[in-house]
């Protein structure tokens, strides 16, 4: 392979020359190529998840009720994150629309979480008791009927569909292994909660409330005689945000 | 197999070769420009001022912080207090001042018009709609027609407080009953009733419908909150149903459902969301496109 022509001098035995063993032997050009992009993630992401100022201390979040946690699982099954974002970045104009900036710790029981990256429809971070259960309903069914501009697709079928929830503990429990804190009571009550929460009167609420606090409970559709999945997704829609006490919020030792 | 590697120089070019040949080509091993490799270098150079002067490295509890002490939660704070500074120096004021006084003032007026009106479409268009005209179930703002009142006060509690808000004490509350759904008053009765309402308004009754029952019942079930001429009752929201306004339509079929499984709008209590400048602001504005009584 190689020619041996003139005579010139020897070429320099330095680190500089040794890349040509990267450049002959492709198995050691793919670790030394899987090395150098590590070192972005190892630098960058992995130290997130051992330094203790990564999530801020904060009051009153909770994880979702069983509710919640249902109608969480809709919004992402109907793909509600490839139009609307979770995450209200820290800049001024965003604050002025939508509100405090989103924390850490209000995504912590979101597995995964939501923050998304494509916001074709407003961000959805803090619109919990933005609009009232009504407005909810029936702007996911028919958008252009209050927001004539607007170009999100109907979801009719929401109401008109009962929601299914009998595999609603298994879903807690696997949150849990994903660090969820889920009591066992919690996961043992889980379908009872669930219904207690949309069902007006319910003499479950007590407990709900004791085990989910500030859970709010009513019906949400409009309709108290069926559990629909709009009553989910509404009930989903109207907790987020609101749980972070923002007058407890120290803003000072989360500055970074 | 090229321990005893011997650089090849081209005749051409005057440059050598990496000694690679394909064919009697041979690959040419021209150095990089000396104004890039030279750019490389100063944005080696470059980072390691980054690294002292911003938060760069993680640690084993924190990260370096950097001599600057820069934070980005740092500079929104510092961004809002700009703004807000910004504002009260534009809407001396405002802050103190009563909604009469920002009502009569014509500097502060414009402020609180144009704050106002950027509230209104980020918070409140969604349902009154972008010029506040409303929708089907959401009031319009432009008449002079109100459910609890278009004072200048009344208008800042709605906003402060809002409306059946669960868990606010000091919201706007009444409950109207579902009068079908609960069973007090039978199909043909609230046919009767919804007849009559349509009577109130001057509009042309249902001719099968019996009138002196829905005058009868009417009396019985709905006068206590919408008065005995149906001219409503602001203290608890009960609209008046002698205009042509309504906010939930007065055909029969609209009517039949109002009264059958009864409506309770609810608005949020937006003092939880916006700080008091914002709500003052926002009740000038709102009273400015049709407040009035």
């Amino acid at each position: 392979m190689s020619t041996i022509q003139t005579s010139a001098p020897q070429p320099r035995k330095s680190l500089w020359s040794k890349h040509k063993i990267f450049e002959t032997n492709s198995i050691i050009l793919i670790l030394g190529v899987l090395l150098v992009v590590s070192v972005g993630g190892l630098v960058e992401i992995a130290p997130l998840f051992y330094l203790k100022n990564t999530i801020e201390k904060v009051t009153g979040m909770r994880p979702y009720t069983p509710l919640e946690l249902a109608g969480r699982s809709i919004y992402v099954r109907e793909g509600c994150y490839n139009c609307h974002s979770q995450m209200i970045r820290p800049l001024r104009d965003e604050i002025e629309r939508y509100g405090h900036y989103s924390l850490a710790a209000e995504s912590m029981y979101d597995k995964p979480f939501q923050w998304g990256s494509k916001r074709t429809g407003p961000d959805l971070a803090r619109v919990g008791g933005k609009y009232s259960d009504e407005w909810q309903r029936q702007h996911l069914a028919q958008p252009r009927s209050l927001v004539p501009d607007s170009i999100m697709p109907g979801y009719p079928f929401l109401a008109k569909t009962e929601l299914k929830f009998e595999d609603i503990d298994s879903q807690l429990k696997a949150n849990r292994v994903g660090g969820v804190p889920y009591t066992d009571e919690m996961i043992a009550q889980a379908r009872r909660d669930l219904v207690a929460q949309a069902t007006p009167d319910d003499p479950g609420q007590a407990d709900l409330e004791k085990r989910y606090p500030k859970a709010q409970s009513r019906d949400y559709d409009g309709d108290p005689k069926t559990l629909t999945e709009a009553d989910a997704l509404i009930a989903y829609l109207q907790v987020l945000g609101t749980l972070v006490d923002f007058k407890l919020y120290d803003d000072k030792a989360n500055i970074r | 197999m090229d321990s005893k590697h011997i650089q090849d120089v081209d005749a051409v070019t005057g440059i050598s070769t990496t000694g690679h040949e394909w064919d009697g080509i041979k690959e040419l091993n021209t150095p990089l420009p000396r104004w890039w490799l030279s750019l490389f270098y100063v944005t080696i150079v470059w980072s390691f001022g980054y690294w002292i002067v911003y938060p760069a490295w993680p640690l084993v509890s924190d990260a370096t912080r950097g001599v600057i002490g820069y934070a980005s939660r740092l500079t929104i704070k510092e961004d809002l207090a700009a703004l807000t500074k910004q504002r009260a120096a534009q809407a001396s004021g405002l802050t103190d001042a009563t909604l009469e006084q920002i009502k009569s003032d014509p500097a502060m007026f414009r402020i609180a018009m144009a704050q106002g009106k950027a509230a209104f479409g980020d918070n409140c268009a969604a349902c009154h709609g972008v010029g506040g005209g409303g929708a089907k179930g959401y009031p319009n703002l432009n008449d002079d027609d109100w459910l609890w009142g278009g004072s200048l006060d009344a208008i800042h509690t709605t906003l402060e407080n809002g409306i059946r808000v669960a868990g606010n004490n000091d919201t706007r509350i009444s409950q109207m009953p579902a009068f079908g759904r609960d069973g007090v008053l039978k199909r043909d009765e609230i046919t009767a009733v919804a007849s009559h309402v349509r009577g109130l308004a001057g509009l042309s009754q249902e001719p099968k419908a019996d009138k002196a029952l829905g005058a009868k019942l009417f009396q019985e079930n709905c006068a206590a909150c919408h008065g005995d001429g149906g001219k409503g009752n602001k203290e608890l929201g009960a609209p008046n149903l002698t205009d042509a306004i309504s906010l939930y339509g007065m055909d029969m079929a609209s009517l039949t459902e109002t009264i059958a499984n009864s409506r309770n709008g609810v608005m949020p209590a937006w003092g939880q969301r916006l700080d008091p400048v914002t709500i003052k602001a926002l009740t000038v504005y709102v009273h400015s496109l049709g407040g009035g009584q």
